[in-house]
């Protein structure tokens, strides 16, 4: 997209863009330390690691040519390029992007966060068993490979997604579906942990639950950048008003999907856990992603009702089927991304009319057009690119490393030395 | 003079102390030592939960308490411990932990070089 620095800068708008991309931003530590806590005790550094590390990686790849994948002259709609936008070099600090009243700078430094992110979902997948070399390529390969085009197809102006009127506000297939489907499928390249080849009930108890309680905190709070900063992508030429839906449908999302988690598992357990609460939080900020600017608050709080009830149920199904998905980033942001892209077509009141309000299935239609491409796209490249690690370097570390923890055998560091003074 | 070792579920450590603190307060014979240990009995461990599932852990936390004492003192302490440490009322119940005594062959307090039973 070729834009001059026609229109004057909006100091609204460019004010929330700043703080939101910092605020998507804190959703990475925020990660760390969700995902962090839920691992033993000797693996906690190198599961934070692979959040903090995807700042390191991506930020760098973002701005080198992530961006111009993603945001370039479009090629056919299925990817981006323009030789100025390579390492951001003729990008003026004046200019502003496309119609927005916002400097592209602030735009690239917006998306470049759910760029980051993206990939660190994926990780909670391979906790606790991942070589760190091939997770820093295979990262840097799949933001380059499968995430800009993704981008490209739902967010750009010339992108086939975007053309087609497919629906996705902040996320829910380039973020979610994207990181889930593909978790799932190098879960089950990489194989399950140790402990649990050939049974299904091995103690692999969290080390920190407090941590995940903050994490699942810093991420609702983020989130609000996320879906709430998105609204700029929609609105034309200053945010504001879909801004405040955004806002209020995130937090209608997560309160209900919360309480639905808390309440499905009191119910099937017998107990209401800290960690489920948390897990819901995230089940529904996940599903009112694509929805966010779309639907109202109170469709919000049924969309959030049922991706608590969904997200549970498909936890329970993975112990079922016995695939080792650590942290369940398939259950919660594939499934929960599914749900909220496909319920998008059906709760949707602005700036088309879904099937709830018109009864015109078109919406819906499209919005499982732009899941299935999500989920084939990043299903395969996603495969292509772990087995190429995989014959590359290993995509695991070696069954005695594993034992010790990732921690001490890759990290040479503990997390914890509580008991010395 | 005797080493008496007590294992007690973690919960149970308050109401532990409060018991040995009416026995033993006398004369100021009251020390103890408490820390954190992992392990199991007869209970195998209790049950915990993780998105849903049901987990037992191999090894559950307990407290340990180490008291040394004059003999005359023995057998209150270990009163005072199990009144303390047992739950459900009088019954009990499995995983409520155990006692162990042992003799104690000598105890110095570091300050003054006492030795024997005035160093307890």
């Amino acid at each position: 997209m070729e834009s001059t620095s026609s229109v004057a800068i909006d100091a609204g708008s460019t004010a929330w863009m700043l703080v939101s991309s910092a605020l998507v931003l804190l959703m990475v530590p925020g990660l760390a330390l969700f995902y962090g806590g839920m691992v033993r005790r000797k693996n906690i550094l190198s599961t934070m690691m692979h959040s903090f590390v995807a700042m390191a990686v991506i930020g760098v790849q973002w701005i080198s040519i992530g961006y111009c994948l993603a945001f370039g002259s479009s090629w056919h709609g299925v990817v981006g390029f323009d030789p100025s936008l390579v390492a951001l070099q003729g990008v003026d600090h004046l200019k502003t992007y496309g119609d927005k009243r916002i400097p592209e700078l602030v735009f690239i430094m917006f998306q470049g966060k759910f760029a980051i992110i993206t990939p660190a979902l994926i990780s909670g997948a391979l906790a606790e068993r991942l070589r760190l070399r091939s997770y820093l390529v295979f990262i840097a390969l799949w933001a380059t490979v499968v995430y800009a085009p993704l981008a490209h197809w739902v967010w750009a102006a010339d992108g086939w997604l975007f053309k087609l009127g497919v629906l996705d506000f902040a996320g829910g297939t380039v973020v979610h579906i994207a990181a889930g489907v593909s978790a799932l499928v190098l879960a089950l390249l990489l194989g399950p942990r140790r402990e649990l080849r050939g049974r299904a009930a091995a103690v692999l108890l969290p080390n920190n639950l407090p941590l995940t309680l903050t994490g699942a905190g810093l991420l609702w709070f983020g989130w609000f950048g996320f879906n709430a900063g998105s609204a700029v992508a929609v609105e034309t030429p200053v945010a504001g008003a879909v801004a405040g839906l955004a806002f209020a449908t995130t937090q209608a999302a997560a309160a209900a999907a919360a309480l639905s988690w808390m309440l499905v598992e009191r119910w099937h357990s017998g107990k209401a856990t800290t960690l489920g609460i948390a897990s819901g939080i995230v089940a529904g900020l996940v599903a009112v992603t694509p929805a966010a600017g779309h639907i109202s608050p109170a469709a919000a709080l049924v969309l959030g009702v049922l991706s608590g009830v969904v997200c549970y149920g498909a936890v329970q199904w993975k112990h079922r089927v016995g695939v080792d998905d650590t942290l369940d980033a398939f259950a919660v942001h594939g499934v929960g991304g599914l749900l909220g892209a496909v319920l998008t077509g059906v709760l949707c009141v602005t700036p088309v009319a879904g099937l709830l309000a018109s009864g015109d299935p078109t919406q819906l239609g499209k919005q499982l057009v732009g899941v299935l491409a999500a989920v084939v796209w990043s299903g395969l490249g996603t495969f292509a690119l772990g087995k190429l690690v995989d014959k590359l370097w290993g995509l695991r570390v070696s069954d005695q490393q594993e034992r010790d923890g990732l921690d001490i055998s890759t990290h040479g560091e503990r997390g914890y030395h509580l008991e010395q003074a | 003079m005797k080493l008496i070792v007590a294992i007690v579920r973690p919960e149970r450590l308050d109401a532990v102390q409060e018991e040995l603190q009416r026995v033993l307060d006398e004369e100021d014979r009251y020390r103890l030592t408490v820390d954190s240990v992992e392990g199991h009995g007869a209970q195998a461990g209790e049950v915990e939960l993780f998105r849903g599932r049901a987990i037992r852990p191999r090894l559950v936390p307990r407290t340990r308490i180490t008291i040394a004492v004059n003999d005359s003192y023995v057998d209150r302490t270990i009163d005072a411990i199990v009144r303390g440490a047992r739950t459900e009322g009088a019954a009990g119940a499995v995983g409520d932990g155990k006692i162990f005594v042992q003799p104690l062959e000598e105890v110095v307090r570091i300050r003054t070089g006492e030795r024997g039973e005035r160093a307890i």
